[in-house]
């Protein structure tokens, strides 16, 4: 097995919010070309784990991306190698759906510079894999919320960026079409990217290849999503209110009643 | 349900404005008290000739300028604010102007005819100085440019307290009264080619900035976080555009007084007619801006003729109609 390298690192990670510390020093390595998803019950703090490591939060401690300071990085430089796709931002009406995820190619095209024939070819693939093509001459307002979900996910990924970090991206999203998000996150990850997300559907954490398990702003464990240790962890911070178990040949988190 | 609607291309529309702009600018010098007759008769006689190219064209001219840059500032103040309702007033400029000129009413002393220009000139400087110690304040008050809703919240209350403190030096010098009032109706009628100059050199230069940083526009409709993370420079932009609203937004209000409605409904009719880029966004606003200011400015003189209205009150009932009517469209819509 080729040695792992890590493509996302925090250390000693605080972060507060409105003079409330909500991240209490975390410390976290994320391996390149895996599939990690970050779970925990409410307010344990995932979505900010996240949006720190993006470095689109104020945090004190280190992020390194790829060994370079995150913080310290040339903007357009860090742009191009993360992506990011928050969760329930508004996103204007107005915009076409083809405008929407030509703004992903920003950090590749120069400042006033039109989009050249790779960046279509980039956007067009994009909507291609969610399905969105359809609507590129759409704009936002006239789509529904699942429709629009795989728009800004077209978006995310056009950025080609190799390291995506995504917020609860299954918002919205009815089953067949969460299917294709775990399939198109598998070929991302076979390619070569590295994928976190936060993911509230514990079933749908437990298909990648790493969990990292939160609790009130601390990382209470990390390790492979098949891993029995995993799994506890899971059903400890839910108060075992749920049971993971393997059902034909996945992992499944059932209810306990 | 999904029907499209039909789609106008941008460069279309533009050309379609600007020559409405031409055409207003035409028939605004050829409209006035002595009627057409000065127009026909001005390449012959020197009177009709000064009718036009010292009184009526200036005025025309510098309504479509002053419109323009009303309706820049409007599509900046709602892609800033990610607000479609915003307007450029937002920043207390519009409060800051009528007490600069409040106090410099009260200060030069009730306005003698003879001295109606050099007063006129003192009111123009002192509601740009109003208008941008506002922002400032505003600003200061929000502490920077980053949250919006301290921002717009800033606004507020610095409207509020330089609109009651207008109001209070009207009430103790009474005599200021009228001439304010003329100010906050908002009217065309003392713009000269100097006044045109400089608010079509501040439209050319606002414009400029404008288009350069449409991308971060653009990019803040998906959001703060997204926009950070496409790599934009988020904060310099921010304060440029700023920075930009103000300065639009004064040299208008410190020429044409408090026009309302304009900058809030040109970028609106732009976006309901045209769905396109904030690069766009902004030229068309600003020709829709001139072509509202313009039409606005002409009906006016024409209403009532020889005697005229001043515009903004007609911009007023004519924005307000046109707000009700969204109002109504989308209320519609939401019952089908």
């Amino acid at each position: 097995m080729h040695s792992q390298t890590t493509a996302l690192r925090g250390r000693e990670v605080h972060v507060s919010l409105g003079g409330r510390e909500v991240l209490h020093g975390i410390d976290i390595s994320l391996i390149a070309g895996h599939w990690t998803s970050i779970v925990g019950p409410n307010g344990a703090g995932k979505s900010t784990l996240l949006k720190a490591l993006a470095g689109v939060l104020p945090a004190t401690g280190s992020i390194y991306l790829f060994s370079e300071e995150i913080l310290a990085m040339d903007r357009t430089h860090r742009a191009r190698q993360l992506s990011w796709l928050g969760q329930n931002e508004p996103a204007s009406d107005d915009l076409r759906v083809w405008d929407v995820v030509m703004l992903g190619r920003l950090p590749h095209q120069t400042w006033l510079a039109a989009p050249s024939a790779h960046d279509r070819a980039v956007v067009e693939t994009a909507l291609q894999a969610t399905q969105a093509w359809a609507w590129r001459e759409r704009c936002l307002g006239q789509l529904s919320g699942g429709e629009r979900q795989r728009v800004l996910l077209a978006r995310a990924m056009a950025v080609q960026a190799p390291v995506m970090l995504m917020d609860e991206p299954l918002t919205n999203l009815d089953p067949p079409h969460q299917v294709d998000w775990l399939e198109q996150v598998r070929c991302l990850t076979s390619q070569g990217t590295t994928v976190i997300s936060v993911l509230h559907e514990v079933g749908m954490a437990l298909h990648a290849d790493d969990m990292v398990v939160m609790q009130a702003g601390r990382v209470v464990h990390q390790g492979a999503c098949h891993d029995a240790a995993t799994h506890r962890a899971v059903e400890a911070v839910f108060d075992k209110r749920i049971a993971i178990q393997s059902m034909d040949g996945q992992w499944v988190a059932l209810p306990k009643l | 349900m999904t029907h499209d609607t039909a789609r106008i291309s941008p460069l279309l529309t533009a050309l379609i404005l600007s020559v409405l702009c031409g055409l207003l600018i035409g028939l605004g010098s050829a409209v006035g008290s002595t009627g057409f007759e000065s127009w026909r008769n001005a390449m012959q006689d020197n009177t009709a000739w000064q009718i036009v190219w010292e009184i009526r064209l200036p005025r025309s001219v510098g309504a479509c300028a002053a419109g323009a840059l009303l309706g820049l500032a409007g599509a900046l103040a709602q892609g800033l604010f990610r607000n479609p309702l915003a307007d450029p007033y937002l920043l207390g400029s519009a409060a800051g102007a009528s007490l600069g000129v409040a106090t410099s009413l009260a200060l030069l002393g009730g306005s003698p005819f003879a001295t109606e220009w050099m007063v006129r000139m003192g009111l123009t400087g002192a509601a740009f100085v109003g208008a941008v110690l506002a922002v400032v304040l505003t600003l200061v008050l929000a502490r920077g440019v980053q949250h919006t809703l301290r921002l717009l919240l800033a606004g507020v209350i610095v409207g509020v307290v330089f609109s009651a403190m207008a109001s209070l030096v009207a009430l103790i010098r009474p005599e200021v009264q009228q001439a304010m009032q003329g100010f906050l109706l908002g009217s065309t009628s003392f713009v000269g080619w100097s006044a045109c100059v400089l608010m079509l050199s501040v439209l050319a230069f606002s414009m400029l900035i404008s288009y350069a940083l449409s991308r971060v526009l653009d990019a803040l409709t998906l959001g703060e976080s997204t926009a950070l993370s496409l790599g934009l420079p988020l904060l310099p932009a921010r304060v440029a555009l700023v920075s930009v609203l103000a300065l639009a937004t004064g040299t208008a209000v410190a020429q044409t007084g408090l026009v309302a409605f304009v900058g809030l409904a040109a970028p609106h009719l732009v976006r309901s007619w045209v769905k396109t880029r904030h690069h766009w966004i902004v030229v068309l606003s600003a020709l829709m801006g001139g072509v509202l200011l313009s039409g606005a400015d002409l009906l006016a003189r024409m209403l009532l003729s020889p005697q005229e209205l001043p515009v903004g009150v007609l911009t007023a009932v004519l924005g307000g109609g046109y707000l009700l009517w969204l109002m109504y469209r989308s209320q519609v819509a939401r019952a089908a």
